[in-house]
């Protein structure tokens, strides 16, 4: 007997057939078989009631940080994957930056081992492009690939060498990795904490320019163009970074990129208000009012691929310490989609389809994963969401076991109504 | 006197003060000016009153300043310097601020290489706190014994030209000192090598020149900034002696300004790098009468400060 699930009565958004009305959705042994309208139940089958729900493919967070192995008191696979449930995500895919770095296919089996076990959600492991993120010797991307890596990066920190970049475009074609890049030039980064501009005039504070990340993919991007290698690149940041992957894009390069919720959201002058709150500390910082706009003219356009939260947790007693001294980085798994939904399908900025596009389509391109679509034959994977529901973001109600959110309190309409992995319903505890 | 009621807890910058605030303080200090005058210099103001020096950051001049200030009024303090201090780098604020309250502190004085800490402390604390420095960001104390210097010789600040000149990114005693004198009607420039400027100048809410020259053309007031020598390495300029030929205030370059013109400087100097000797210890430098009405600005501050702290203002 086969397990069957049917998901009926609610509308239909799946961009990858250029499909959105009313429709329900069969899925056998894990895999979508039947989308359309008035589908009869098979015998047996468990139901979904999804009217006045928002039926999609199962979104994908294409950047997290997961902390396991080493930081557990940060985050687990366990309750990083179960924070990608509550925030309507099927699939995370995760940096290597953890202790021990993943740079060896032990460590990508061990993450997919504990993904299995806690049964949340799909966890894609993310190789490093480094052995231990120092940026002389490549890791093995075949074996990594073999074990189940998807993409290869030295997030939170760049590929500083351009001799190694180059190296890694260039044997990443063996295996369709895409190189996935955190575009920082640490020599022009310094000991910067926020963006470098009117705000950090004021505060005095030491300034991160622009051109830190602007010099990076500038360099990038012409050893895309000289390699023919698959380039990502990581949270987005600014206008010119912007326009230069416009036009690689425009030149033929295979380019694409991704930025986080709170750099289309928040800018310099919110980490001014804040007071210097270290929820507002993180990589690429937030940077100017122009630069956040133009980020969001980048995906309503297409020349921004994809949203990823670059979910990377801390220990609340980490962000207990002052800006400066306290780490980089946010949290992102259960707040991306309702602010998305609020802040930009709500007021019309992109179209509901645009969305999951971003959410869920271009990830599972960019990646060469199972999924974005619910076209027969995809993965059984699917997001439902309310677009009516009202949240108040609550970092005590968390799943994640860190708290650092710069959105505490933002009132937001719109929230995932639940996930469904591989045709089976997640229900959170 | 102004009739302002003071009722302010903390001082963590002027940015948060308002002008009838500032003036307050400056009335507040003229009157503890003729303290240091007096064979016994002492008064019983803050007796019984604890007073923690807090200074994450090595400090001479402004930790001196303070501590006399506290010993003039009489009140209980301590200093926990960077080096002798528990209280260390990568403490959390808030396991930082339950040391300091379990001490049970009247005022809390807190010198931090980091901005804003002292406004994170604040929150966190029980004890008013005076921010004596938070990294580039702000030192209200030096702005605001710069401002009653000026007022002193001048008679008032209001409609004054005042440069700035130096280390502008890196200088907490610009920032204040822009707000502080702005706030008080003084038309203020500031000025330095473009490698030392912050992104946005005009964002502190001055005039911003490129020369001394330009800076200084008609100035009533020229403050002369420390150059911190380690900058050198990191390409700020490329030489004392560069330094010096193209911002370096000697008495040529003085002519320039208003004929009663006073050079100031927070300390301590480089001569002959930002400052010759014949203008530092020529007839236009008010610099060591900063450093005497530093102590009476801080008397005031604390005083007030205290006074609020317990409903009362009697001096």
């Amino acid at each position: 007997m086969t397990a069957a699930l049917v998901i009926r009565g609610g509308r239909v958004v799946d961009p990858s057939q250029e499909l959105d009305g009313p429709a329900d959705l069969l899925i056998e042994d894990g895999a979508v078989t039947a989308c359309g309208p008035g589908l009869r139940t098979p015998e047996g089958a468990e139901e979904v009631d999804a009217s006045g729900q928002v039926v999609t493919p199962g979104l994908i967070d294409m950047h997290v940080h997961l902390r396991e192995p080493g930081q557990e008191y940060k985050e687990t696979i366990e309750s990083g994957t179960l924070a990608a449930a509550a925030g309507g995500f099927v699939a995370v895919a995760c940096m290597p930056n953890t202790e021990p770095v993943n740079d060896d296919p032990s460590v990508t089996e061990f993450i997919l081992r504990q993904a299995e076990r806690a049964g949340w959600a799909r966890v894609y492991p993310i190789s490093a492009v480094s052995r231990g993120l120092e940026g002389r010797e490549l890791t093995e991307f075949g074996a990594q690939r073999r074990a189940g890596a998807v993409a290869v990066s030295d997030d939170g920190r760049p590929v500083w060498n351009a001799a190694l970049m180059r190296q890694a475009l260039r044997y990443a074609r063996h295996f369709d990795l895409p190189v996935i890049q955190h575009a920082e030039e640490l020599q022009l980064s310094g000991d910067g904490v926020m963006h470098e501009g009117a705000f950090s005039t004021r505060l005095g504070v030491e300034g991160i320019p622009g051109a830190a990340d602007d010099v990076m993919v500038g360099r990038d991007l012409m050893l895309a163009a000289d390699t023919g290698g698959r380039y990502h690149l990581a949270h987005m940041s600014t206008v010119r970074s912007l326009a230069l992957v416009r036009s690689a894009k425009a030149d033929g390069c295979r380019v694409t990129a991704e930025v986080s919720a709170h750099h289309l959201l928040l800018c310099d002058e919110d980490v001014f208000d804040s007071g210097l709150d270290p929820d507002f500390k993180m990589h690429p910082p937030l940077r100017s009012a122009s630069d956040r706009d133009a980020l969001v003219s980048g995906i309503a356009d297409g020349s921004i691929d994809a949203i990823a939260s670059d979910h990377a947790p801390h220990h609340p007693d980490e962000k207990e310490l002052d800006f400066v001294a306290a780490p980089n980085g946010v949290v992102g798994l259960e707040t991306t989609l309702s602010l998305c939904l609020d802040r930009l399908v709500g007021p019309g900025v992109i179209e509901l389809a645009r969305l999951v596009e971003l959410l869920s389509v271009a990830p599972a391109r960019i990646l060469g994963i199972p999924g974005g679509s619910l076209a027969p034959g995809s993965p059984g994977d699917v997001t439902l969401i309310d677009l009516d529901r009202e949240v108040a973001v609550d970092p005590a109600a968390f799943h994640s076991k860190s708290r650092n959110t710069p959105f505490a309190g933002w009132k937001l309409r719109g929230a995932p109504a639940g996930t469904i992995v591989g045709g089976r319903v997640i229900e959170l505890p | 006197m102004s009739d302002l009621v003071w009722q302010r807890g903390d001082l963590l910058g002027v940015a948060e003060l308002s002008t009838a605030e500032i003036i307050h303080i400056l009335d507040t200090a003229e009157s503890f000016v003729e303290v240091a005058a007096r064979p016994i210099k002492k008064v019983p103001t803050l007796r019984g009153k604890t007073v923690i020096n807090l200074f994450f950051e090595p400090s001479t001049r402004t930790s001196s300043s303070f501590e006399i200030a506290e010993k003039r009024l009489s009140a209980d303090n301590i200093n926990f310097g960077a080096s002798s201090s528990s209280l260390s780098k990568g403490e959390t604020l808030l396991d930082t601020a339950r040391n300091l309250e379990a001490m049970a502190p009247d005022l809390v004085v807190i010198r931090h290489a980091h901005p804003r800490v002292p406004h994170a402390l604040a929150a966190r604390l029980a004890a008013g706190v005076i921010n004596a420095g938070d990294g580039a960001h702000e030192h209200p104390t030096q702005a605001l014994l710069d401002a009653f210097t000026i007022r002193r010789h001048k008679g008032r600040v209001d409609g004054l030209k005042v440069a700035i000149v130096g280390d502008v990114a890196h200088s907490r005693v610009v920032r204040s000192n822009v707000l502080c004198l702005t706030r008080l009607g003084a038309n203020v420039t500031v000025a330095g090598p473009r490698t030392m400027m912050p992104e946005e100048p005009e964002a502190l809410g001055a005039t911003v020149a490129y020369s001394l020259d330009e800076a200084t053309r008609g100035a009533d007031v020229i403050m002369m900034l420390r150059v911190q020598l380690e900058r050198q390495a990191r390409a700020s300029f490329p030489s004392e002696r560069e330094y010096f030929d193209f911002f370096g205030l000697t008495a040529e370059r003085l002519k320039g300004a208003s004929d009663d013109v006073i050079i100031m400087h927070p300390g301590p100097m480089n001569r002959g790098i930002e400052i010759a000797s014949e203008v530092a210890d020529g007839p236009w430098s008010v610099i060591l009468e900063q450093v005497a009405n530093g102590v009476a600005v801080r008397m005031a501050v604390l005083y007030l400060l205290a006074g609020a702290r317990s409903g009362e203002e009697t001096l």
